[in-house]
C-alpha cells in the first residue's frame, strides 16, 4: 500500500525546493529591522510585505500547509497526532472561557489545525455536554473545568490537560506504522517532561504536582524523573545523564529555550532520513514537521527583531533547517 | 502428445509476454505517480521525467520480443505450426521463463529505483544525467535475461 504515496511524496519533494534555506534565515535574522525582514519573507512569497500583518502572513502559512497535505492524503487522520496539542489547546481556552464567564476567539486555534471544531468544544464545555467530544477529552474536560471551577487554579487544570494531550500524542504515534510519527510523539512527550520537571523544580513543586503534570514515555522513567525533580535541579541532571537525553544537559543548564531549542533540532535531525524514502508516509510528515520549525523560526525572528534583540542572540534561537 | 509439446511452448511465449509485461504495466504506472507528482509544481521537469518513467517500460518490449522469437520458432507466426514433441515444447517453457521471471522483479525493481531517481531530478535538475544511471542499472539483469532467454530458444529450435 505504500504504493499510495508515491505522487504525495513527489510533490512534496518540489514543495521542498520552497522550504526556507539556512541561507534565507541567516538573512532574515540579519536585516537591518523587522520591516526587511517582513519584505525578505515577501520575497519568497510570504505575506504582502506589511509588518502589521504578521499573524495572519503566519497563519496563512500554516493553512497552506494543511491544504496542501489535504490535498494529497485521502484520510487525514494519519496526521491527528500532530493536531492533538490544538485540540488541547482550545480544550483550555475553552475550560477558562467557561469558568470566566467570558468569550475570547483569538486564543482558539483554527478549525484545520485541530481535530475538533473549535466552536463544538467550545460548546460542549460551556453546556458541560462532554459526550460531545472525543472519549479521551471527556474526562479530563470534565475534570479540568471542575478543578478550575471549585479551586480557581488555572495552573492544575492546565497541567490536567497537558497530560492528558500528552499520553494521547504518545498512543497515537504507537499506533501509527510510520517511524517518524512515532519518532515525533515520543520527543514531543519526553522533551515535555523534561521541561515540566525542571520548571516545577526551579518552583519548588512537590512529588504529588509532578506525579499530576508528567506524562509516561519510553524513554523517560517519569517515576524517577518526578522524584529527582522534587529534590533539586542537580538530581535531574544526574538522572538525566543516564538516559538518551543526557547531551540536553548542557542546554537545560543555558536556558529552557536553549532545551527548547535542541529538543526541536533533535527532531529535525530524526526526520532527515525521511528525505530519501520515497515509499512512505514519513516524508509527508517530515514535511507538516518542517514547515512546523520554519513558521516557528520566522516567528522567532521577527518578535526578536522588533524587540531589538540583536543578531546574535536571535541567531541562538533559530532552529536548524530541514533542506 | 505432440499437441501437448506445443502448448507448453506456447505458454512459455505468453508467459514472457504476460509476466514481464505486467510488471512494466506496474513499474511504468509507479514511476508515472512520481513524474506527475514533480510535474504538478515543476511542469518545466516533464521531459526528464518522462524518460525516467519509461526506463521500466523496456521489460515488457524483451518479453514482447521473446514471444515472437519463440512463435516464429514454431511457425506459428508464418501460419504453419511445427508439431513438437512434450520435451521440446516444455523445453521453449524453460526457455522463456528467465525473460518471464526476471523482467516482472526487475521492472519492479527499476520503477522503484526510477521514482527515487524522479525525487532526486526533482530536488537538482543538473544531475539528470546521474539519476538516469541508478535505474539503468537494473536493466543489465533484464537484458541478461533477454540474453539467454534468445540463447535458449534458439539452442531448443535447434534440438
Amino acid at each position: 500500500m505504500a504504493e499510495q504515496y508515491i505522487y504525495a511524496v513527489a510533490r512534496v519533494r518540489s514543495k521542498e525546493l520552497k522550504l526556507l534555506t539556512g541561507q534565507v534565515f541567516d538573512a532574515l535574522v540579519s536585516a537591518a529591522s523587522a520591516q526587511d525582514a517582513v519584505k525578505i519573507l515577501a520575497d519568497h512569497g510570504w505575506g504582502d510585505g506589511d509588518i502589521n500583518r504578521i499573524d495572519e502572513m503566519l497563519q496563512a502559512e500554516r493553512e497552506k500547509t494543511w491544504s496542501f497535505i489535504a490535498e494529497l492524503v485521502p484520510d487525514m487522520s494519519v496526521f491527528d497526532v500532530f493536531l492533538y496539542a490544538g485540540d488541547y489547546h482550545n480544550l483550555k481556552a475553552a475550560v477558562k472561557e467557561t469558568a470566566r464567564m467570558e468569550r475570547r476567539d483569538s486564543v482558539f486555534v483554527g478549525k484545520k489545525e485541530c481535530t475538533v471544531d473549535p466552536e463544538l468544544m467550545r460548546n460542549a464545555v460551556r453546556d458541560r455536554d462532554f459526550e460531545a467530544l472525543p472519549k479521551e477529552m471527556r474526562d479530563v474536560a470534565r475534570d479540568a473545568l471542575d478543578a478550575l471551577l471549585h479551586t480557581g487554579d488555572g495552573q492544575m487544570s492546565d497541567i490536567m490537560i497537558d497530560k492528558a494531550a500528552l499520553t494521547r500524542i504518545l498512543a497515537a504515534g504507537k499506533k501509527s506504522d510510520s517511524d517518524i510519527l512515532r519518532t515525533y510523539a515520543e520527543l514531543t512527550v519526553a522533551c515535555a517532561d523534561i521541561k515540566a520537571a525542571i520548571r516545577a523544580c526551579l518552583m519548588k513543586k512537590d512529588r504529588s504536582f509532578l506525579d499530576r503534570a508528567l506524562a509516561p514515555c519510553d524513554t523517560l522513567d517519569i517515576g524517577e524523573l518526578a522524584l529527582a525533580a522534587s529534590e533539586s535541579v542537580d538530581a535531574v541532571y544526574e538522572y538525566l545523564s543516564r538516559t538518551v537525553y543526557s547531551d540536553a544537559i548542557p542546554q537545560i543548564r543555558t536556558s529552557l529555550s536553549a532545551f527548547e531549542r535542541w529538543c526541536d533540532n533533535l527532531l529535525i535531525d530524526k526526520i532527515r532520513p525521511e528525505i530519501h524514502h520515497p515509499f512512505t508516509i514519513g516524508p509527508l510528515a517530515a514535511y507538516i514537521l518542517a514547515r512546523e520549525n520554519e513558521i516557528k523560526c520566522v516567528r522567532m525572528i521577527l518578535s526578536g527583531k522588533m524587540n531589538d534583540l540583536s543578531a546574535d542572540s536571535i541567531r541562538e534561537r533559530v532552529r536548524d533547517s530541514y533542506v | 502428445m505432440g499437441d501437448l509439446g506445443l502448448f507448453f511452448a506456447i505458454l512459455g511465449a505468453a508467459l514472457a509476454a504476460l509476466v514481464a509485461g505486467a510488471g512494466s504495466a506496474k513499474g511504468v504506472g509507479m514511476a508515472g505517480q512520481a513524474a506527475a507528482g514533480v510535474v504538478t509544481d515543476q511542469p518545466d521537469m516533464f521531459g526528464r521525467v518522462l524518460i525516467l518513467q519509461l526506463l521500466p517500460g523496456t521489460q515488457g518490449i524483451y518479453g514482447l520480443l521473446i514471444a515472437f522469437v519463440a512463435m516464429n520458432n514454431l511457425g506459428i507466426i508464418g501460419g504453419a505450426p511445427q508439431q513438437i514433441t512434450l520435451l521440446k515444447g516444455l523445453a521453449y517453457l524453460g526457455a522463456c521463463l528467465p525473460m518471464a521471471i526476471v523482467g516482472y522483479i526487475s521492472a519492479i525493481n527499476q520503477a522503484k529505483a526510477a521514482v527515487a531517481s524522479i525525487a532526486l531530478v526533482s530536488k537538482r535538475p543538473d544531475q539528470f544525467g546521474k539519476s538516469m544511471l541508478f535505474p539503468a542499472m537494473v536493466e543489465t539483469y533484464a537484458i541478461f535475461a533477454l540474453l539467454i532467454s534468445i540463447l535458449a530458444i534458439n539452442g531448443v529450435g535447434a534440438i
